[in-house]
């Protein structure tokens, strides 16, 4: 019981260990669309896009949700153009974007003095480092996201499973697909601090895939996978604490052996 | 569940994706409650036509009316029930969530399926034999299960015009049979259904009205009326082989543009 309460009297880790665990659960959630949706390239994308905006932010010192959240916007509308009338595939739309923010990002970063520490923080996370301000903002944006997602969960659903049901139904399916990619956007920009960019895209996939592995409908699916995103959050964090390592890398591994566990188990049960 | 009368009109219309022109200045109408069959060859725009009609490919020019008013102004009147492919199975969905999302349209945007809706659900799910796989996910299905749960939900919508594309490729009888049952108990309520079908046996027998296209309109009228030699030579082309006593075969194996040569040997009755 010490091992784990003692980690708790510091004030930085209980602010991490809350942030981790909304995160945990927001990536969950919007996961289980992620993968439903073939869109982890997207995802991956995403993470990656909005990395010039924080540093930029982290340059000027100004706040990194505000840096990455104009980033994620900016890259997200420039996907759409590029995509527009089929001028190129989407994914090949997504593929540009990605790899020319990622550099702008990189190219950004590597101006700085602080080099090394500043560029892992961002890739990997810096979960101990968060302030209550941030802690504000993560609760605030996390609970607009979720909302949404509730409010919207028959629409999202029909768009998700039959776009041409959707259609008969005359639901407005493109402004349904742009809320769900600026959702996404903002989860990414939400998880910046506690796994880190590069990070980010396997806390959307991986415990909604767990989930998917277990579940038949999408509210248990979704129920699960936030689960698995929470105690992933929160093993990951001891883990991190108490072996010294960057705790990005030790949620998404945590996150990883449930998915190995649960993929093996599936396996044994139905040989 | 009492409807009004109703009719779908197309008027000169032409569809496409980009450049490409698929279908060129079609026109034709439903009166109620018929049954229509759609017919021709591969890639004879048989499915852009039924994107159209739903409403997620936009016209190039004509116009579509339901009722006499023009595609989109009416919610809820236009069911679909798309091809095995277009489907992801795997889809964490139970044979209920799919029928119930025939009800999505009735229901408010944030509201939760009343009594009336579970009732109507439920009901679908008996007429077309499946309530009693309504807890299981549509991948555990079999394939014609999995067709009567996109039927269910079809009849759950309450819609005036049916739209089927293929419902009959690659089902066993009895879900043939149980599709045909349908079509016969919604003919009663005056519902109109528009069926893509390769197969002309079903097409000539069981229906209405055959609307034979190929890039345009060949053909619309009973089957007697379309099902004529020149009209099937028009769509079908070098595919359609006619016998010495009349009778007519479509080969529909090889690419459209390789070359036969046996047909312009075949003479008609």
């Amino acid at each position: 019981m010490n091992l784990l309460l003692e980690p708790l009297v510091y004030q930085f880790m209980q602010r991490g260990l809350l942030a981790s665990v909304i995160v945990g659960v927001l990536c969950a959630v919007m996961g289980t669309y992620v993968v439903l949706r073939g869109m982890a390239f997207l995802g991956d994308a995403m993470a990656h896009a909005i990395l010039p905006g924080v540093a930029i932010a982290y340059i000027f010192k100004g706040d990194l949700l505000v840096g990455a959240g104009v980033a994620a916007i900016v890259v997200a509308l420039t996907i759409g153009l590029f995509s527009k009338d089929g001028a190129v595939k989407e994914d090949t739309a997504i593929g540009i974007m990605f790899a020319a923010a990622l550099s702008l990002g990189v190219a950004l970063i590597s101006s700085m003095q602080t080099y090394a520490v500043d560029l892992s923080h961002i890739l990997f996370g810096n979960v101990l480092g968060v302030s209550s301000a941030d802690l504000w903002m993560i609760v605030i944006l996390s609970l607009v996201i979720l909302l949404t997602v509730v409010l919207f969960f028959k629409q999202f659903l029909v768009i998700s499973f039959d776009p041409v049901l959707a259609a008969t139904l005359r639901l407005p399916a493109e402004l349904l697909r742009n809320l769900m990619l600026v959702l996404l956007a903002l989860t990414v920009v939400v998880s910046l601090q506690t796994v880190g960019v590069s990070l980010a895209a396997a806390m959307l996939v991986t415990p909604a895939a767990t989930a998917y592995l277990l579940t038949r409908r999408l509210l248990p699916m979704m129920l699960v996978s936030a689960l698995i995103g929470a105690l992933s959050s929160v093993i990951g964090l001891y883990l991190s604490y108490y072996l010294n390592i960057v705790s990005g890398s030790t949620i998404v591994l945590t996150a990883t052996a449930f998915f190995l566990l649960t993929f093996l188990w599936k396996r044994m049960k139905s040989v | 569940m009492t409807h009004t009368p109703h009719r779908l009109e197309i008027e000169n219309i032409s569809i496409g994706y980009g450049d490409k022109i698929i279908m060129q200045d079609l026109s034709f109408q439903v009166p109620h409650g018929a049954r229509v069959a759609v017919v021709g060859p591969n890639g004879a725009g048989k499915s852009t036509l039924f994107k159209a009609l739903v409403g997620i490919l936009p016209l190039k020019s004509g116009q579509i009316f339901i009722h006499g008013e023009s595609l989109g102004s009416h919610k809820d009147c236009v069911a679909y029930i798309p091809q095995r492919e277009d489907v992801d199975w795997r889809f964490p969905v139970t044979v209920s969530d799919v029928v119930m999302m025939g009800r999505y349209g009735q229901i408010g945007w944030w509201r939760n399926p009343s009594k009336k809706d579970k009732q109507i659900v439920n009901k679908s799910m008996e007429q077309m034999g499946i309530a009693d796989l309504a807890g299981l996910s549509i991948g555990q299905l079999s394939g014609g299960q999995q067709q009567r749960a996109f039927l269910a939900r079809a009849i759950a919508q309450e819609p005036h015009i049916l739209l089927m594309d293929e419902p009959f490729t690659g089902v066993d009888a009895t879900t043939q049979e149980v599709t045909f049952g349908l079509l016969d108990h919604l003919r009663d309520q005056q519902v109109t259904a528009i069926i893509s079908t390769h197969d002309l046996n079903l097409a000539a027998s069981r229906f209405d009205l055959v609307l034979l296209l190929n890039h345009k309109l060949i053909a619309f009228g009973t089957p007697q009326e379309v099902f004529v030699k020149e009209n099937l030579a028009q769509a079908f082309g070098n595919s359609l082989l006619v016998m010495e006593n009349g009778m007519m075969l479509v080969d529909e194996c090889c690419p459209p543009d390789e070359e036969h040569t046996h047909h312009e040997h075949a003479e008609v009755k």
